[in-house]
């Protein structure tokens, strides 16, 4: 044995961190590296982080791997680090995008020395969940960073993986791991490791497959790097749309909306062209063909005041997307709509993953507020019903508790069928009145505007951003959107106006209860 | 039933002598207690040696066949009080629990058992919560191995060495009558590895040998006179003994000694640290052949003097590397050598940081520091982490802008029954207003955090509602509410808590979550827990233990998922005019424990063509308008975003994901929250029933043909229709 160690072997030990998140399986895959070595010749040494940390947070997995022999002389044990060291770590595996991001910030991830294997899915963090609008970092940045930051950069979207062999990602990172060529062992040994541990080895070593495959380029896998979870396909697909829509509307709507394609045509700009399309048939399929008309009336008051429509069309553009949006409303109506739908049936049955030998259920959970059915009622009962003290305490009796319906009973399918029904009635019913008053108020401020400020003008359209939701959410939306409103006289006499409500609107959507956004305004006063 | 179950490991404890054990480091340590003659183990779960109670736990079979003693003990006080059979007997015991806290609550007994001392070898194994990953407040064991004078073993991060300081920590505790410590890092306790086994020993007594042959020895008593003489005791006879049996035995260790003019001094627990930092410079190599003089300490406490004294002779510079704060070892030392009269300079936290967990990067840096002080010409490399930031070579180097890496703090599990506590609160806040919370220890101290922002100190195990305790205000017309988990009621919140509010006429409302196990050290059963289990006593329902102290107004709520109720029992909890404290039991099993048990069951079931419902619920993306109002009461990990499928949104949806466990909060939470009418549940129904087929055969034709009709309408409006 000192026939090795004079003169001193200098040889380092192979290092590998594993980020991932409690109950992903971090441990069961730093168990199969370190089972993988000790039977093929390594000394092996794992250590993680206990306790609380598991329950969901992130945390950090380390393995040191030592040869036993070198050139024919067993080596004795050697000291094993129980940490990382920032820039001497060989193989980070992340189980998720900003995990990787995380590794990068902690050292972890060198361009001198680091394989970086990363899953490009993503899951949200607390504050990118709980945001009112889209709180979502930017995935293009993290892949960016893990590109640079690193020596190799493997990925892919390995959770997608792990559930097209419903597996779990421990078992697709390993995979990726031994697709990487960076540990001294073959695929058998690999897939041997898998085996040894006996639980789940089919769907094991599917997965294993998958994401080797993902990082060798193998058939059947895409590669791309995507900056959201699910690359829709819908995606590439609206590309097309975009161009077809400013070269012949007409061929993004059917017979029925022709008239109005050609309206779109002759008095869109093009770049706004193919909004437009989506909101005549948003609003007929809404209401009817009239009032894709009245869209498109509306529209073309604005179109007129378009100054950069060989440009972005800006004005145009977005007044086209939250007059589309406004125009229509939730209601009840809509709801039931849409919940019936054969479409929403099979994406559900998809989604649940039903077989031909089983059935499936679906229940609604409702909770229509005493406002949202006077809403659908004709006007004039509408009101009455709002003023009723019986009508009143009645609703609440039967709603405050919240209705679950079974749309796929009979009974269920029908209750909310002859709701989806009332669509002729709603142009009579109370809410719609109230709510054609609004956009029209809201669109006189536009017009207004446009002419002197265009490009506050164009933050107003985008204010209705901040109205969504139901029952309360809607109210605080529509209570923050009257306040920015109301200040507008202010703003337009500045000359920083739009950035100002631009940052209204982000204060508009920072908290719930509006808290922000009364500041933001307070201050602007002082 | 614990979370993890080590019934494949143990078979390894069976292992005889010149074998090879593979493993985890607290299989390791229960091998050695085995391999040691221990008569008797106790102990309290929490991280990082919750493992090491769920392994003797598993291990029962091999325990009753070495007549060894296994208890769960109800607190560490009790677990530490366990030691006394060690007082007069010449039995083996070691307990353990998690350090510090585990230590603050074991301390008097630990504190008389020291005084008086032991006969029989007593170790205290304690998981040191200390570092990247503790759930604790950041404090050293060291303070209590001095302030009761119990020698403290800090053995390095390696099996071989863990183990045969465990059987060491026993002979120590014996010569020298006094309990020994043996500190595990944190990583330690999850440390893989292999050493070679011994045959296992049975006891040289038994407990039943013991307990039918009384004995008592007034001298061993703490009470005046004895406990002067104990103090005299400690000092003359135990602390020489122990000294001479560390430096025969040779439990610290001397490396490459008096190949260099300065040196290093080290805690064992450090070893394998320091020599990566020792590598990445060029001056040791992978198997520990330093070429800088080491001082190993193995054992932290009690300093050995003259090994002090002697390693720093004719050296220039000794830098001392000791982790936490405060300095207890280098304060030591430097009184040891001005004592001596010895040249060395002695560094230590001057060259590295005061307070903080000693990771590589830290050592290196400070190691780098006192080797270019005193002899740069050894330095072979660079090691990229003493680099500057702003040098691109540095692994610090800016490569990611921070606002991309978002901190991911833990929180409730998917279908966590504590979840809906939490929302329902929160909607009874908004209705009775924001009220102050006391929170305690467990899983559901997360509400602190996002989306609930529940809870405003947490001032120890079981301690929820003595924390509330002073804020009893009489004349305020608001009271405080106060959390405690079922782990921590019987730790001492029954007493501390409850007993104390009740005797104050406390107004206090306390809520006690029930969740079956004490679940976030891993599911371990305790009295009120609802499983069966052979060993203990199990099923003691928490209502009649607080209604049996003197509480009048007490609730039981058997499903915290009915949000509903629970924010109404929430506001009569609140509102009540009912004196003293008003208490709920939340009660639902943990999640991860329920899947556990139901997962294999309900797939056996549908192998077996019974009928079998699975639930999961979703969001219509048509309907959902990314208010996300829903996330916001309920921050599950299955209700995320995703893309707007709707080109006209700009806002991310809300969505379920697979891994929902239909625990139904999505719905509740709707429906108590009048949220969006986006949620629906979907019931997939395995082997139905001839009923459910001939309700679907009814059902489905008539839904078609009423979709056809609907679908027919608008034919001419998309293209592809047309």
């Amino acid at each position: 044995m000192t026939a090795v160690l004079e003169p001193k072997v200098r040889l380092r030990p192979i290092t590998l961190a594993i980020l991932a998140m409690g109950g992903e399986g971090g441990g069961v895959l730093s168990e199969w590296i370190v089972n993988l070595a000790e039977d093929h010749g390594y000394y092996a040494q794992s250590t993680s982080v206990a306790g609380v940390a598991q329950r969901t947070g992130a945390t950090v997995y380390y393995v040191e791997l030592f040869p036993r022999l070198i050139d024919g002389d067993e080596l004795p044990e050697p000291v094993l680090s129980t940490m990382p060291t920032p820039g001497e770590v060989d193989v980070v595996v992340a189980s998720e995008l900003m995990e990787a991001g995380r590794a990068i910030q902690r050292g972890f991830v060198t361009p001198q020395r680091t394989t970086l294997i990363a899953s490009t899915s993503r899951t949200y963090s607390m504050p990118e969940r709980t945001a009112m609008g889209d709180g979502r970092v930017d995935s293009t940045r993290l892949l960016e960073s893990a590109k640079s930051a690193s020596k190799t950069f493997l990925r892919g979207d390995f959770s997608r993986i792990a559930e097209a062999s419903n597996s779990v990602i421990s078992a697709v990172l390993f995979g990726a791991l031994c697709g990487a060529q960076v540990l001294p062992f073959t695929r058998e040994q690999f897939e041997s490791a898998i085996r040894a541990s006996g639980k789940g080895v089919e769907a094991s070593l599917r997965a294993f497959d998958g994401g080797l495959r993902a990082v060798t380029g193998g058939p059947g896998v895409e590669l791309q790097i995507t900056s959201r979870p699910a690359p829709s396909a819908s995606a590439e697909l609206d590309q097309e749309q975009v161009a077809l829509a400013t070269a012949d509307p007409g061929a993004l709507v059917g017979p029925k909306l022709a008239k109005q394609a050609a309206r779109i045509k002759e008095h869109i700009p093009a770049p706004a062209r193919y909004m437009a399309v989506l909101g005549i048939r948003r609003t007929a399929e809404y209401q009817d063909t009239r009032y894709a008309d009245e869209y498109l009336d509306r529209l073309t008051s604005i179109a007129a005041l378009e100054q950069f429509g060989d440009g972005s069309a800006r004005l145009t553009t977005e007044t086209a997307r939250y007059l589309g949006l406004w125009m229509t409303y939730e209601d009840t109506i809509r709801v039931a709509f849409h919940k019936t739908r054969s479409r929403r049936f099979d994406r559900v049955g998809r989604e649940a993953q039903v077989s031909e030998q089983q059935l499936m259920r679906v229940q609604e959970y409702l909770h229509p507020q005493i406002e949202e059915i006077s809403d659908t009622l004709p006007t004039a009962l509408g009101r009455w019903v709002l003023n009723s003290r019986l009508a009143g305490r009645l609703i609440y009796s039967t709603t405050h508790k919240g209705i679950k319906i079974q749309t796929t009973s009979v009974w269920g399918f029908t209750t909310l069928y002859v709701l989806a029904r009332l669509r002729p009635i709603r142009r009579r019913s109370l809410r719609f009145g109230q709510e054609q008053q609004h956009i029209e108020s809201w669109l006189d401020l536009i017009r207004s505007t446009a002419p002197t400020n265009y490009l506050l003008a164009c933050e107003i359209a985008e204010c209705q951003q901040v109205i969504k939701g139901y029952g309360q959410t809607h109210a605080n939306g529509m209570k923050n959107f009257t306040t920015m409103m109301a200040v507008l006289p202010q703003l337009s006499a500045r000359a920083d106006g739009a950035e100002r409500l631009a940052g209204l609107r982000k204060a508009a959507l920072a908290d719930e209860h509006g808290a922000q956004l009364q500041a933001a305004v307070a201050a602007l006063a002082s | 039933m614990a979370e993890r179950s080590f019934a494949e490991e143990v078979k390894q404890l069976r292992l005889g002598a010149g074998q090879e054990f593979r493993g985890e480091g607290i299989l390791a340590v229960t091998k050695g207690l085995l391999q040691s003659g221990v008569a008797y183990v106790g102990g309290y779960q929490g991280a990082p040696i919750s493992h090491l109670m769920d392994v003797l736990g598993d291990a029962q079979e091999i325990l009753d066949e070495l007549d060894v003693y296994f208890e769960n003990s109800a607190s560490e006080a009790t677990a530490g009080a366990m030691l006394a059979a060690s007082v007069h007997y010449p039995l083996r015991g070691a307990v353990t629990f998690k350090s510090t806290v585990g230590f603050n609550v074991a301390s008097d007994a630990l504190a008389n058992l020291a005084s008086g001392g032991v006969t029989g070898g007593a170790l205290v194994i304690i998981g040191e919560d200390y570092g990247e990953g503790a759930s604790i407040m950041q404090e050293r064991t060291h303070a209590f191995a001095m302030k009761s004078q119990m020698w403290l073993l800090d053995p390095r991060p390696n099996l071989t060495a863990i183990v045969d300081m465990v059987e060491k920590g026993f002979e120590l505790s014996e010569v020298s009558n006094t309990p020994v410590i043996l500190e595990l890092r944190l990583r330690s306790c999850h440390l893989t590895g292999s050493f070679v086994t011994k045959d296992n020993k049975r006891p040289t007594m038994t407990i039943s040998q013991a307990v039918e042959t009384p004995r008592r020895d007034l001298s061993r008593i703490v009470l005046p006179p004895a406990s002067f003489l104990h103090e005299q005791e400690k000092v003359h006879k135990r602390w020489p003994a122990a000294v001479q049996f560390i430096k025969e035995n040779g439990l610290n260790e001397f490396v490459s000694d008096g190949t260099q003019d300065f040196g290093i001094i080290l805690q064992g627990g450090l070893f394998n640290t320091v020599n990566r930092s020792l590598e990445l410079l060029g001056v040791s190599d992978a198997f520990g052949n330093s070429d800088i003089p080491l001082y190993v300490m193995n054992v932290t406490y009690p300093v050995i003097d003259d090994e002090v004294v002697r390693f720093c002779e004719g050296k220039r510079a000794v830098l001392l590397v000791e982790e936490g704060q405060p300095d207890f070892i280098e304060q030591n030392i430097q009184a040891v050598l001005r004592r001596a009269g010895a040249t060395a300079i002695l560094h230590g936290k001057d060259l590295l940081p005061v307070a903080g967990e000693y990771t590589p990067a830290a050592v290196t840096r400070g190691v780098t520091a006192f080797l270019r002080k005193y002899a740069p010409e050894l330095i072979e490399n660079t090691p990229a982490v003493t680099l500057p930031d702003d040098d691109e070579r540095s692994p610090f180097a800016p490569r990611i802008a921070p606002e991309l890496v978002q901190g991911r703090p833990p929180g409730f599990c998917t279908g966590c029954p504590e979840r809906p506590i939490f929302a329902a609160l929160t909607l009874a806040q908004r209705e009775v207003g924001e009220h102050y919370v006391s929170a305690d220890i467990g899983c559901h101290l997360f509400s602190i955090n996002a989306p609930f922002n529940i809870g405003a100190t947490t001032m120890g195990y079981g301690l929820g509602s003595a924390a509330a305790s002073a804020l009893n205000g009489k004349d305020a017309n608001r009271r405080p509410i106060a959390f405690m988990g079922d782990g921590g009621f019987w730790h001492n919140g029954l007493t501390s808590g409850v007993g104390n509010a009740v005797f104050n006429e406390n107004d206090q409302l306390l809520v006690v979550v029930d969740n079956a196990y004490s679940a976030a050290t891993g599911g371990q059963d305790l009295l009120s827990s609802a499983a069966e289990n052979p060993r203990r006593s199990t099923k003691h329902p928490i209502e009649r233990a607080v209604r049996g102290v003197g509480v009048r107004w007490a609730r039981t709520m058997s499903n915290t998922f009915k949000v509903d109720q629970m924010k109404e029992v929430f506001i009569e909890a609140l509102t009540t005019k009912e004196a003293g404290p008003k208490v709920i039991v939340a009660q639902s099993e943990c999640t991860l424990n329920r899947m556990r048990r139901e997962r294999p069951a309900r797939a056996k079931a549908i192998k077996e063509g019974k009928r079998v419902i699975s639930e999961r619920f979703g969001v219509d993306p048509e309907t959902c308008t990314g208010d996300h109002s829903c996330i916001r009461i309920s921050g599950c990990p299955s209700l995320t975003i995703a893309d707007n499928p709707d080109p006209m949104r700009k806002d991310p949806i809300a969505t379920v994901i697979s891994s929902c466990v239909g625990c139904g909060l999505c719905g509740e939470n709707a429906h108590a929250a009048a949220l969006c009418p986006s949620f629906y549940r979907t019931q997939v129904i395995s082997n139905p029933s001839a009923w459910d087929r001939f309700k679907a055969a009814i059902s489905r034709p008539y839904l078609r043909l009423l979709q056809r009709g609907m679908e027919r309408q608008l034919v001419g409006l998309d293209p592809v229709r047309s």
